[in-house]
């Protein structure tokens, strides 16, 4: 973290050079909406662009690229934990795993699909 | 009674305890907004059909300019601090706040204009999760709109009395802060542009 002065005083410029960058990321994910492009492909930009401009956020606003490793670890443990949250909409897919399968020895479709 | 640990450095952490504090609220408020997410990805998953262009893209683009701007006047208030420049850190989060209330008037009008026309959250499940995922964030923007009121009114006296101890408050502040506008940056293309 920045306590010193000097490294404050030499960040201000970096805040503002972030801040513009954030704003003409959100132009670009503005104007790639207008492009109608194909659903993934605009999920894939638009996600895309919204890690790089968290990840600008969280390692310069928020100080994450330089911080004390008990944060890193707090992180680290929130992150994984993240990631089980999204894998969730997945499980639930597992639900039907094998009851689209035929029945052996028959060509019956389970009923529901 | 004197709470130990607000300026000074623990030495087994090698953190002020606020700071390791904002940093696991955080990170429960992680697992909030990815609990609301993934139950977006669930319905939207399920949904035979989803609505596009239901919002207002320019009123979404504009809040996100605003939220950004908040950002950055935020943390140039505890730039300012560092600096020694009382007077540019309250001009800068009194920017953050009007910032911050600005981005509600925002909100107000576009909720306004989906429930005059009779959408509410129980109109359809694209808007029940709009209105959840977005009426929370606000809930948070107001949270910190709180907060920085109490640091531009009675809390900046603490400035005079310690102002390392201000200084810190005023950060963990800004980190909230910063994560609300994070939100923002996801919530934006994810309900009205995709």
């Amino acid at each position: 973290m920045h306590s010193d002065h000097g490294d404050v005083h030499a960040s201000v410029r970096k805040y503002f050079m972030i801040g513009a960058a954030l704003l003409i990321f959100t132009g670009i994910t503005v104007a790639a909406n207008l492009m109608h492009l194909a659903i993934p492909l605009a999920i894939t930009v638009a996600l895309a662009i919204a890690i790089t401009k968290a990840s600008m956020v969280a390692a310069v606003f928020m100080h994450l690229s330089d911080e004390k490793k008990w944060i890193y670890g707090a992180l680290l443990l929130t992150v994984v934990f993240f990631i089980v949250l999204m894998s969730v909409p997945s499980f639930t897919n597992m639900d039907s795993i094998g009851r689209h399968e035929p029945a052996i020895g028959g060509g019956e479709h389970p009923a529901g699909h | 009674m004197n709470i130990p640990y607000t300026v000074e450095i623990r030495p087994d952490t090698g953190l002020a305890n606020g700071k390791l504090g904002i940093w696991l609220f955080l990170a429960s408020e992680v697992m909030l907004f990815g609990a609301l997410f993934s139950t977006y990805i669930i319905l939207r998953n399920g949904a035979a059909e989803w609505p596009h262009g239901e919002l207002s893209v320019p009123l979404g683009a504009i809040n996100t300019v605003i939220l950004i701007s908040s950002s950055v006047t935020m943390v140039m208030a505890w730039a300012s601090l560092k600096m020694n420049d009382w007077a540019k850190h309250r001009l800068y989060l009194i920017a953050t706040f009007v910032l911050a209330a600005l981005f509600l008037v925002n909100k107000y009008f576009e909720y306004s204009d989906h429930l005059a026309k009779g959408e509410g959250p129980w109109h359809s499940t694209f808007l029940a999760i709009y209105f959840t995922l977005t009426g929370l964030h606000g809930l948070h923007i107001v949270g910190g709109m709180i907060v920085m009121a109490y640091f531009i009114g009675p809390g900046a006296k603490l400035w005079r009395a310690n102002a390392d101890q201000f200084a810190n408050r005023i950060e963990y502040t800004g980190l909230y802060w910063h994560f609300v506008d994070l939100v923002w940056i996801f919530l934006f293309p994810v309900l009205y542009l995709l």
